[in-house]
């Protein structure tokens, strides 16, 4: 809403600059996008008259043209607009004026002709595209003809009246219009309102029924009024009224159309015109649409309507949609006579629903969503229909027909100061709240036990409860004035819960570990979404997705870090090792929520360690990564963990893939994804890792327990064992730990060969094994004996040979 | 000459030799030579044969003197090399230290858990839970249960990515507290809570705005709780992300679920208020916006509004840190550039 303070002055005397007006509007009503003056940085712009105009004789497009601008000898200045012509008040930017965009005009040669100076439309001195009057949208600009030649252009055009742009909130549709606003502003500075009313109409009740006769459903026009102004003359209005609409942003049509827009940003009431003679019958009906009908809307777009969008219709069908566009057939134009002129109150959830169907938010239906003040319903009616009788040289009929017209009174609510302070913190004074309520032009009475009686006039529809009170006592106090405490009350222990506690833990964990956290986006494609999945699942998808990159919830973390991978490595950051943690989404059949699943996962590509002067570069690989998982693990207290060859993960590598177990219970994947899906995200070699969160905090976790620390030495027996490459180490490992006595402490891998010294289809794999006793110092003989014995069955189990 | 002159003499040529001696394997030898069975001492004494018993005692005691003296020299003399020959060694040990260190690989929690981890270790050192919900969520808990019915005008507010007609992607984290306050039980005390999390929006990404993006929602809800208790509190909360130094200021505002509503300004941290590019001169920067439970929303989870109230804020992670780091593009949260991420290393 642009409040113009000179139309302001109308209603309220300020004297307050509109710096510091917005200032205090920001802080106490609702904020204020811009305080702005046209006339702001442009200089010497004035008034000039066209003595003569002739054709440029080097140019059959550009114009001579002599113009008066109050100075002793006329000006010749070249103009190029297509309007040009002699005997016309124009806007003339003098030599070495400034005009908008902080261009400057000199004096110059044009086509060998001397220029002194230019000619401006509206748009060249600063105004927008959409403000400027359609007729002289292509061309110059003509003043009115009295203005005074040579002086500023800016009085003349409203350019210097102070506009403040307020970005009002939806609950505070009050000041969607200058007589909310300025009530508002006298509630803030204490001061008077002198309101203008029209006068009133001293005619025949009767008449206006020879013209129209409409009816209206309560239900969806709770008011519904019409007047007829007669004998009209269509024409531009004037320079007063097209200033206050451009200066409010809209731009002016005509003296019919103007006058509904000015009292819509008067009264804030939508009102809205058709032409009497283009209307079929008399009777005007205010209903549902019926299945099947349309509607040609001012915009000559063919709607076709439901049957909850609220017409106005004639005798030969809809002719509006109400509240928020009219229809085309019985638009007024040039040759309109006869204004039916219509002030209504429209079913805010109805209009809001049409506007939002029809994708039609107009000035309009936002006031009818938001609330109107149905206290000036017949009053904005009346007030235009005298200005168009005015300013059109008309005739109002006698006589407001009345569809529906409900009676409107102010509210009552009740509140105690004790209410009051008990919820601000404050200890106001029964004479402040009072003296809050009535600078609200709120009639206020307290009762003998101390409660007030509040009366909120109909402008103030935005209150209805006590707590709507205490916030106009909070902001017409002061926010600043409010003391600073903190929630006393009853001591709560503050802590995380335990599911918390091992989310944040995992995520420092790998940190630790050299993974930086990533977060990727949560919806993805439809592909991705399902890529890596740990389970089945159906997908979830938008019902209108904004674009392909975003349409379905994932199921998996590892593709958005393939996805930041890639773009990482696109601009030649090639080793990346990262993590997420976050939800994925897994849903049933026959579930429209899917269930939310806490996952961990990792990515890392190209070297964890780059070559240094110190030591030798150190790739990504497999066994990086399963450490790090490992060790993830075993911090958490995840008893038991086991990692078998994996089958069935499609997107990651055949033979390098380990699916991870806890007891039996799947915990998740680890290992390199497949040369594929690399080349589908771009990527080179990268080893991925996921996680169930859920799952982990849900396993029995190891207690630690202290055991005391053997005072006795160990022993050791390394072997090297030449099996057959398909024999997995976690076998040989698991049965030396099953068939050795109560003295092996420890089995280790520390070696692992394939090559030339060795058999074809052998690899050998050498272990040390710890013995040792808590109890007394073990003898060569007990180690020997129970190596040599469990080495033999090894033999046999495995088809080993030792080396 | 006599014994002792020979034993003097004996003692002037062998120190002479000890302190010439610069090599510690020669120091034995000279040991060997000078005090061993076969060296010149014992030769010397030998000829106590043809002393006069009176002066035998003199002569003995001296020759053990000067043999004495030689053992002190030769230990002085094989410290002092020791100490030389460690120091050579250590020389020769010399290493630029200037070369880089061995780097600790180590990864860094993004830029926004940092932020939110701040804002919780704030709330939970005050006694507030933290309280997760779902980030699909139902259009009643999303919009209904705050105060946002189905054809709200405010509902224009929030752009949203619906899955059905009533599943959609959370547009903020304030569902969490409608389920919070449905359950809460008060008598076993006030509920005091804020819930982190992501939220999704149907908007367009670009420098400024994200379809994704994280909220800080607080709420406490008890007898007493003022207005006062909420500025306070967010003074505080400003005070630990921006610095002691910041001051707020409260401006009303509007949302459905809370009234009166505001929103919360916090001095210029970059210009302490004087006016500059970051705060487009006001000395002032919009970071949350807050306000006292509407008393629907708490009639609809079912908690007497005439005896309990509260207060409500909500905070976006993504802006404190695009203000506090001046980040210029929201988007880089979401990208994961490494480059970015592991700007912002520093603990503490």
């Amino acid at each position: 809403m642009k409040v113009s303070t000179k139309w302001l002055s109308d209603y309220i005397t300020l004297e307050i600059a509109p710096q510091e007006l917005a200032e205090k509007i920001e802080r106490t009503a609702v904020e204020v996008d811009e305080v702005t003056r046209m006339s702001t940085g442009l200089k010497k712009i004035v008034v000039g008259f066209t003595k003569e105009v002739t054709q440029h004789p080097e140019s059959d497009h550009l114009h001579l043209c002599q113009v008066d601008v109050g100075e002793a000898e006329p000006l010749q200045i070249i103009c190029g607009a297509p309007n040009i012509t002699a005997g016309k008040k124009v806007i003339v930017a003098l030599p070495n004026s400034r005009i908008a965009g902080n261009v400057k005009i000199k004096r110059g040669k044009l086509r060998g002709e001397l220029s002194e100076g230019m000619i401006c439309s509206l748009q060249e001195i600063g105004f927008a595209e959409g403000v400027v009057p359609k007729e002289f949208a292509e061309g110059i600009y003509f003043l009115p003809d009295d203005a005074h030649v040579g002086e500023p252009v800016f009085d003349y055009l409203g350019m210097n009246e102070d506009v403040i742009d307020l970005d009002v909130t939806p609950n505070r549709a009050d000041m969607l219009s200058m007589r909310g606003t300025a009530y508002e502003l006298a509630a803030i500075y204490n001061k008077k309102l002198t309101l203008h009313h029209p006068a009133p109409m001293t005619e025949n009740p009767a008449e206006v029924s020879a013209y129209i006769k409409p009816t209206a459903a309560p239900e969806l026009a709770s008011t519904y009024l019409m007047r007829v102004i007669k004998d009209v003359t269509v024409k531009p209005s004037p320079q007063w009224l097209q200033t206050r609409l451009w200066n409010a942003g809209i731009r002016p049509t005509n003296n019919l159309v103007d006058v509904t827009n000015y009292i819509l940003l008067d009264y804030g009431q939508p009102l809205h015109a058709f032409d009497q003679d283009k209307l079929v019958g008399k009777n005007i009906q205010v209903r549902l649409a019926k299945p099947g009908e349309k509607l040609i809307t001012l915009d000559e777009q063919e709607r076709e309507l439901r049957t909850t969008d609220i017409v106005i219709a004639d005798e030969a069908g809809p002719v509006a949609l109400a509240g928020t566009m009219g229809g085309l057939r019985t638009a007024v134009g040039p040759n309109t006579t006869t204004v039916v002129l219509e002030s209504a109150v429209f079913d805010s959830s109805a209009i809001r629903k049409t506007a939002r169907r029809h994708n039609l938010h107009s000035e309009a239906s936002m006031r009818f969503e938001r609330g109107i003040n149905r206290a000036t319903v017949a009053e904005a009616l009346d007030a235009a229909a005298q200005l168009i009788a005015q300013l059109g040289d008309g005739t109002v009929v006698g006589g407001r027909a009345v569809a529906t017209k409900e009676e409107v009174n102010s509210v009552s609510v009740a509140i105690s100061l004790k209410k009051i302070n008990d919820v601000l913190g404050t200890k106001l004074s029964m004479e402040t709240v009072k003296d809050i309520f009535t600078r609200l032009d709120f009639t206020v009475s307290v009762s003998a036990a101390g409660q007030f009686e509040v009366q909120i006039p109909p402008h103030r529809w935005d209150i209805s409860i006590p707590a709507d009170l205490i916030e106009e006592v909070a902001r017409i106090y002061g926010y600043d004035n409010l003391p600073a405490t903190l929630p006393k009350g009853e001591l709560t222990p503050g802590h995380y819960t335990y599911k918390q506690s091992v989310l944040r833990a995992a995520r420092r964990l790998l940190e630790e570990a050299g993974l930086t956290q990533a977060i990727s986006y949560g919806l993805t494609t439809h592909e991705k979404a399902a890529q890596f999945m740990m389970e089945a699942s159906e997908e979830t998808k938008l019902a209108f997705p904004m674009s392909s990159d975003r349409t379905t919830v994932r199921m998996n973390l590892i593709s958005g870090l393939l996805d930041d991978i890639a773009y990482n490595t696109a601009r030649k950051v090639n080793n990346v090792a990262l993590y997420e943690q976050g939800r994925v989404f897994y849903r049933s059949a026959g579930n429209v929520r899917p269930r939310e699943v806490e996952h961990l996962a990792g990515a890392m590509t190209g070297l964890f360690r780059n070559d240094t002067w110190y030591g030798a570069k150190q790739p990504v690989d497999f066994y990086l990564l399963k450490g790090i998982v490992e060790h993830l693990l075993n911090s958490l207290g995840v008893k038991d963990v086991q990692f078998k060859t994996a089958t069935g993960h499609e997107e990651m590598h055949p033979g390098r893939t380990a699916d991870i177990y806890a007891a039996d219970k799947f915990l998740g994947f680890l290992g390199e994804v497949h040369p594929n899906i690399c080349k589908e995200y771009a990527l080179k070699a990268t080893y991925v890792f996921e996680l169930d969160l859920q799952q982990i905090i849900e396993l029995p976790k190891k207690q630690a327990v202290y055991t005391p620390v053997s005072r006795y030495p160990e022993i050791t027996r390394d072997v090297a064992l030449a099996v057959d490459q398909e024999v997995e180490n976690a076998a040989i490992v698991d049965f030396i730990n099953a068939k050795s006595g109560k003295y092996l402490v420890n089995v280790e891998l520390f070696d692992v060969y394939e090559g030339a010294h060795i058999a074809p289809g052998k690899k050998s794999l050498a272990y040390k094994l710890t013995y040792q006793d808590e109890n007394t110092t073990l003898s060569d003989e007990v180690v020997t004996a129970d190596f040599e014995k469990v080495m033999t069955k090894v033999k046999s189990e495995f088809n080993a040979e030792i080396r | 000459m006599d014994l002792k002159e020979r034993l003097s003499e004996l003692k002037k040529d062998a120190l002479a030799e000890i302190t010439n001696v610069d090599d510690l394997k020669k120091i034995n030898d000279i040991r060997v030579k000078l005090l061993g069975k076969k060296g010149p001492i014992t030769e010397v004494l030998r000829g106590m044969r043809d002393v006069p018993a009176d002066q035998r005692p003199r002569i003995g005691s001296f020759a053990n003197t000067v043999r004495d003296e030689l053992t002190r020299a030769l230990a002085a003399r094989k410290e002092k090399l020791e100490i030389i020959k460690t120091a050579k060694k250590l020389e020769k040990e010399k290493i630029d230290v200037t070369l880089p260190g061995v780097a600790v690989k180590v990864g860094q929690p993004h830029i926004i858990e940092q932020v939110i981890a701040q804002i919780e270790k704030l709330f939970l050192g005050m006694g507030y839970q933290i309280v997760d919900g779902p980030e699909i969520e139902e259009d009643h808990y999303n919009f209904e249960m705050m105060n946002l019915p189905k054809d709200h005008p405010a509902r224009d507010m929030q752009d949203t990515f619906y899955i059905t007609d009533q599943i959609l992607m959370r547009t903020q984290t304030s569902p969490v507290q409608a389920r919070t306050m449905e359950k809460h039980d008060f008598t076993k005390g006030p509920l005091k809570m804020i819930s982190p999390g992501k939220v999704y929006r149907r908007d367009t990404d670009d420098a400024t705005h994200s379809h994704q993006f994280h909220q800080v929602e607080g709420l406490v809800i008890d007898k007493h709780v003022t207005m006062a208790d909420l500025k306070g509190t967010l003074q505080t909360l400003a005070r630990t992300i921006f610095g002691e130094k910041r001051e707020i200021r409260l401006r009303p505002s509007y949302f459905p679920f809370t009234e009166p509503s505001v929103e919360v300004d916090v001095s210029c941290f970059k210009c302490d208020g004087q006016g500059c590019a970051v705060c487009k001169q006001t000395g002032w920067i919009e970071v949350l916006g807050a306000g006292m439970v509407h008393p629907n929303v708490l009639k609809m989870a079912g908690i007497d509004a005439d005896v309990y109230g509260g207060f409500a804020f909500g905070l976006g992670p993504d802006r404190f840190a695009m203000l506090k780091y001046g980040v210029d593009d929201i988007r880089e949260f979401y990208l994961n550039d490494v480059r970015f991420l592991q700007q912002f290393s520093q603990k503490g």
